[in-house]
């Protein structure tokens, strides 16, 4: 493994009574893209806070570009880019302005700035509406501004906290491809996410996290293998409508859910065959590959996304 | 753009200009960069409201007021009496609307602080930088004003410009443990509460319209509790020569406390709020 830029053991955070992050052991490699997936509330943010150096751990030892972030708070987020899960954009200010005043927060002086900015601007394609302010902007070139303004240092770590929650699909692909272009430039990407195809798109390696606990840990294909079949049958039909019994034998694993019924299986193909034989056809019935929400599902009992 | 893998890293880059210099600075310069969108309203309210209140208060009451009685005011006339009182007053409500709301933009409702604190500012930067901007608010503005109390002959140019000093000094005082208290309470009725029963009841109580030797011995007796009437003691001083109630020194010793005081104070439930 090379250079690590977080090493966390035992990672804790508590607000009060409550124990957001758990004890979290975490190893993260430089020029990987690694991803914290969990559902709301699961302590996604509150890790990234601490890993921002904006939040003080609870318990455990944090380790930052091999820094402490506790102590070298400073120094530390001098290195890193932020996009932080709730738009913070300077509404008084426009597009470009928003990108000059974020480089100056850095020390970064305007005539360094200028070529940065441009080149931001064309990044997060957002160059036609440099002078516009931020108000006018729709959620997803927001967005893309907000990760502009988190390459503005030139930083070696991206944390990139839920980065297209609220987005429609379209502004979705176009996220990920600028991230994924990121990636290939050599940037370590720490992202949260409770998107499974998300997490499959852009994560080498990631955590699944759930109550404040770490769960499982692996590359999506690794994780799939470990913890789901190879694919799945989906059956859509009521739980209260259906014949349990007509279920047996079908699949290697069967889930039930209330509107629908996940057969894990090695053989997709033979399984629908199967499942139609026993006149379930007249319910849909799609063979998919497994996923990470499968992982989820059999690793909590829940499904990701209400 | 390129982000940069941590061996191509140069140092120049990234830790030169954030040793540099005083980092509180960087946020001044947001502010006024967002200001100067705002500059012109700010321009004609600065100079039309004392305006109105000189030549309606000042020229209209002190024609209507007793003339041996305004000849015994300080400066000699209401309207010279009014002028330094109504530059302080200014810059005590100039402080209290930048440090209510806005702060409450940046804390909670657009949320621009928690982006500033992820760069390397800390909260420190953030509560001196807040500050100077009222500074330099208070300062041009109050320029404003003393000219348009050296044109009508309110006070001479000297001394008007002294005035402005104090004005600055008086809105430090106030916007400083007003961003403490607005760090703390983030509610919005108690923001509404503390300019309805505190700023607007000073501004017309603490001997800024009128000497306070005409209220009821009991309210004379806590006029020393108003951080503006000190500045108000002060400004006198400084445009007119007139005396002070106590030593100029404790005058400017409890506006340079609360300054400083509200400043350490504020820093707390600001980082609370951010760093939590
Ligand atoms: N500032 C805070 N004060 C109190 N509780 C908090 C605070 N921030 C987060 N929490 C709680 O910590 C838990 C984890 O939250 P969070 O880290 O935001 O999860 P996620 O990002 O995965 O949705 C939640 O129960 C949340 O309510
Ligand atoms: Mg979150």
């Amino acid at each position: 493994m090379s250079e690590l830029i977080v090493e966390a053991e035992g990672l804790t955070k508590r607000f009060g009574d409550r124990v957001a992050v758990d004890a979290i052991d975490v190893k993260i490699a430089q020029g990987e893209a690694f991803g914290f997936l969990g559902p709301n509330g699961a302590g996604k943010s509150s890790t990234m806070r601490m890993i921002g150096a904006v939040s003080p751990p609870s318990a455990g030892t944090l380790r930052v570009l091999g820094m402490d972030p506790v102590r070298q708070g400073v120094d530390v987020r001098a290195r890193l880019g932020v996009v932080p899960q709730e738009d913070n954009l300077d509404r008084e200010l426009t597009v470009e302005e928003n990108l000059l005043i974020y480089g100056r927060y850095f020390g970064l002086s305007r005539r360094e700035l200028r070529p940065r900015i441009t080149e931001l601007l064309e990044f997060a394609e957002l160059t036609e509406r440099r002078r516009d302010k931020t108000e006018t902007l729709s959620g997803g070139m927001k967005r893309r501004l907000t990760i502009a303004r988190a390459l503005v240092n030139r930083p070696e770590i991206v944390l990139l906290d839920e980065p297209t929650t609220g987005l429609d699909p379209q502004a979705r692909h176009i996220l990920w491809d600028r991230l994924r272009r990121l990636k290939r430039r050599g940037a370590s990407l720490i992202l949260t996410t409770h998107y499974m195809d998300e997490a499959e798109q852009l994560c080498d390696r990631l955590v699944v996290m759930d109550e404040a606990k770490i769960v499982a840990e692996g590359s999506p294909a690794d994780l799939i293998a470990a913890h789901a079949s190879r694919e799945v049958v989906e059956l859509h039909v009521a739980e209260d409508e259906l014949d349990l019994a007509l279920l047996d034998g079908v699949a290697d694993r069967i889930e039930v859910l209330p509107d629908r019924v996940l057969c894990y299986t090695g053989d997709g193909d033979g399984t629908a065959a199967l499942l139609a034989e026993r006149g379930l056809a007249r319910a849909g019935i799609v063979a998919r590959r497994a996923s990470l929400e499968d992982v989820f599902l059999r690793l909590t009992g829940r499904t990701l996304v209400e | 753009m390129t982000p940069r893998t941590s061996s191509e890293t140069s140092t120049r880059d990234r830790a030169a200009p954030l040793s540099a210099g005083f980092p509180a600075v960087r946020v001044l310069e947001a502010r006024l960069l967002a200001a100067r969108r705002t500059l012109r309203s700010a321009v004609t309210s600065a100079l039309l409201n004392p305006l109105l209140y000189l030549l309606a208060m000042g020229l209209g009451i002190g024609a209507v007021a007793d003339p041996s009685a305004a000849a015994d005011l300080p400066g000699g006339s209401y309207l010279a009496f009014l002028a330094p009182g109504l530059l302080v007053a200014s810059a005590m409500q100039l402080a209290a609307s930048e440090s209510l709301w806005p702060l409450m933009v940046g804390l909670e409702w657009n949320r621009t602080y928690h982006a500033v604190v992820a760069t390397p500012l800390r909260p420190v930067d953030l509560v001196l930088g807040n500050l100077a901007f009222v500074l330099v608010r208070a300062a041009l503005a109050g320029m404003l004003i003393a000219l348009v109390i050296v044109v009508l002959g309110a006070a001479p140019i000297g001394g008007a410009l002294a005035a402005v000093g104090v004005a600055v000094l008086v809105a430090g005082a106030f916007a400083a443990p007003i961003a403490a208290f607005t760090a703390k309470v983030r509610s919005h009725p108690a923001m509404t509460a503390l300019m309805r029963f505190g700023i607007v009841p000073l501004f017309l109580f603490s001997g800024t319209f009128f000497p306070i030797e005409n209220l009821p011995a009991p309210l004379q007796a806590v006029a020393p509790v108003s951080p503006l009437w000190h500045g108000a003691e002060l400004a006198r001083l400084a445009a007119l020569g007139a005396p002070t109630a106590w030593h100029p020194g404790a005058h400017t010793g409890i506006l340079v406390g609360l300054l400083v005081g509200g400043a350490v104070l504020a820093e707390r439930p600001i980082r609370a709020v951010l760093c939590r």
